[in-house]
């Protein structure tokens, strides 16, 4: 049953040390205001599954929050390199990372599974590609139907899954639309959901098919506007590309990212103070 | 060399965008496959479907997205689906005509590698890895790549196998990797259907130029042809796209 909490609360009574969590969106609704939280709480030996690790990622695994990332493609979009998940990859900086590296389209299927409360999902792919080589989960099985050969993955079921979305009423029924990704899935497959949104209001007014999670499958709904900066909230805020940019550079070398993360996430309260901050400092 | 009136990377995407049949369905990856796309939906494909792997289905962006994600590529989409929809009903179902994919390592075979460079428990450089690009090498009907030519990127062999270009691994007859685009020419699948040739050389480049830049002993067909050059209207459209993308993203 949903609760109305604050970020801070809702991670506190949560995310555990060494839980796997998932934090999804697919370029769209990231939720960093979460992200931000669990390194504010010093969250530790976490093992971070997402498809798209993006900035979110790099920020914890810099900050050495993670000890396992379950991924399918590891990049800046439309930039480049994420440095911290290199650095921690190519140098163990700073700790060393375990990887579970995956297609899409298995990552994609592993969530329905999970939501779907299978044991494991098949997909078409994987074959003669070297990721099963380095990826033992990934494996062969013949349909018993028509004999072809699929790939199947281990359904995904995180302890605590985190996401960004536009809208919650006051009982904690979730509203989302734009680019939803794979949240309704990654949701439904965990123990525990946690889900900021940038207002809370008395009524949805929606057409039925909007509310993706009715509040009863949902832990806690937070109300953290512009919550999913620098990604985007459809109808409330633009991808503000030039921070994606800007990223590059802050996270290349490791004292630059360290100084900022301290001065922007370690010293700041809360999402709201962040936000002030980078106003103060918009070139970082 | 006659000093040209455009880039070897605009007649590269010139070249892609051509490639591209009028009614397509085109699964399009962000960047250069992106820019080529819109480009040939902009001339001479108006009904050209592009499916971007964030779900958004038909897009029409009038800027070309920084990510696979921007507001833009959904505000302009017939519809957007959910990430379990676009790789399950879309591209794994079959309904894909064209993969449109980047490579940071390609052979002779169209096999790409976007993981590794170096070994996988100890990389020299860590790339993203695989994304949607594994399933689309063996789900679409077939993958045309677009990668600038050199020999650190047309390799003898792979570090590591990220998607299957060979279309021996693909599903329903679908065809793998069957054209790979290059800032020098074009390379097409063979005959028989194994190796990568060369069949066509962009205007003012030399058959050695295209040998020299690729790590394999590159095969050719008996007779090269010459692309065209970009007409007039394909550069005008091209330079305006980034042109609009660069007001857009304030770079």
């Amino acid at each position: 049953m949903a609760e109305l909490t604050s970020l801070r609360e809702a991670i506190a009574h949560l995310v555990r040390d060494g839980q796997a969590i998932a934090m999804e969106g697919f370029t769209h609704l990231i939720p960093h205001a979460a992200g931000h939280e669990l390194i504010r709480q010093g969250k530790r030996d976490l093992t971070l599954i997402r498809m798209t690790p993006d900035v979110i990622y790099d920020q914890l695994i810099g900050m050495g929050c993670a000890r396992k990332l379950v991924f399918s493609w590891g990049g800046n979009p439309g930039v480049g390199s994420l440095h911290r998940f290199r650095d921690a990859v190519e140098n163990g900086w700073p700790r060393r990372l375990e990887i579970e590296e995956h297609s899409h389209a298995a990552m994609a299927s592993a969530y329905t599974a999970g939501a779907a409360g299978l044991p494991f999902a098949v997909y078409r792919g994987g074959l003669g590609s070297d990721l099963p080589k380095v990826n033992p989960v990934i494996r062969r099985i013949e349909c018993p139907f028509t004999g072809e050969e699929l790939a199947a993955v281990p359904a995904k079921r995180p302890d605590v899954t985190v996401i960004h979305a536009q809208k919650a009423d006051r009982r904690g029924n979730v509203m989302m639309w734009g680019i939803i990704g794979v949240q309704k899935e990654a949701v439904l497959s965990a123990t525990h959901s946690i889900v900021t949104v940038e207002e809370v209001v008395d009524e949805l007014d929606a057409p039925p098919n909007a509310v993706i999670l009715p509040h009863w499958v949902v832990s806690a709904v937070c109300e953290v506007p512009g919550g999913a900066h620098p990604s985007y909230a459809q109808g409330y805020s633009q991808r503000d590309n030039a921070f994606y940019k800007a990223w590059d550079s802050i996270s290349r070398h490791r004292e630059v990212f360290s100084d900022w993360m301290r001065r922007h996430i370690l010293e700041t309260n809360d999402f709201a103070d962040y936000r002030a901050r980078l106003r103060e400092s918009p070139d970082a | 060399m006659l000093e040209r009136a455009y880039t070897a990377e605009e007649m590269m995407t010139v070249a892609a965008a051509r490639a591209l049949s009028h009614r397509a369905v085109c699964f399009v990856g962000i960047g250069l496959p992106s820019a080529a796309a819109n480009l040939a939906r902009l001339t001479h494909a108006p009904d050209l479907i592009l499916i971007y792997e964030s779900g958004a289905i038909g897009a029409r962006p009038d800027v070309l997205p920084l990510s696979i994600g921007d507001g833009e590529l959904a505000e302009t989409a017939s519809t957007v689906v959910s990430t379990p929809e676009v790789f399950s009903y879309y591209l794994q179902a079959g309904r894909i005509d064209v993969g449109f994919l980047g490579a940071a390592q390609i052979d002779r075979f169209g096999n790409i590698n976007t993981t590794v460079i170096g070994d996988y428990r100890n990389p020299k450089v860590r790339l993203p890895g695989a994304g949607g690009a594994s399933e689309i090498a063996t789900s679409a009907h077939e993958v045309f790549v677009i990668v600038r030519h050199s020999k650190k990127t047309f390799v003898e062999k792979l570090d590591f196998i990220t998607s299957v270009g060979s279309g021996k691994q693909a599903a329903g007859g679908a065809r793998g990797v069957t054209r790979v685009i290059t800032d020098l020419g074009i390379l097409e699948r063979d005959s028989d259907g194994k190796e990568l040739i060369l069949t066509r050389l962009h205007p003012g480049i030399t058959p050695e130029q295209a040998r020299e830049a690729t790590g394999w002993s590159l095969k050719t067909v008996g007779q090269l042809k010459e692309t065209p050059p970009p007409a007039a209207d394909e550069l005008a459209t091209l330079r305006d796209l980034h042109q609009r993308t660069r007001q857009a993203h304030g770079a």
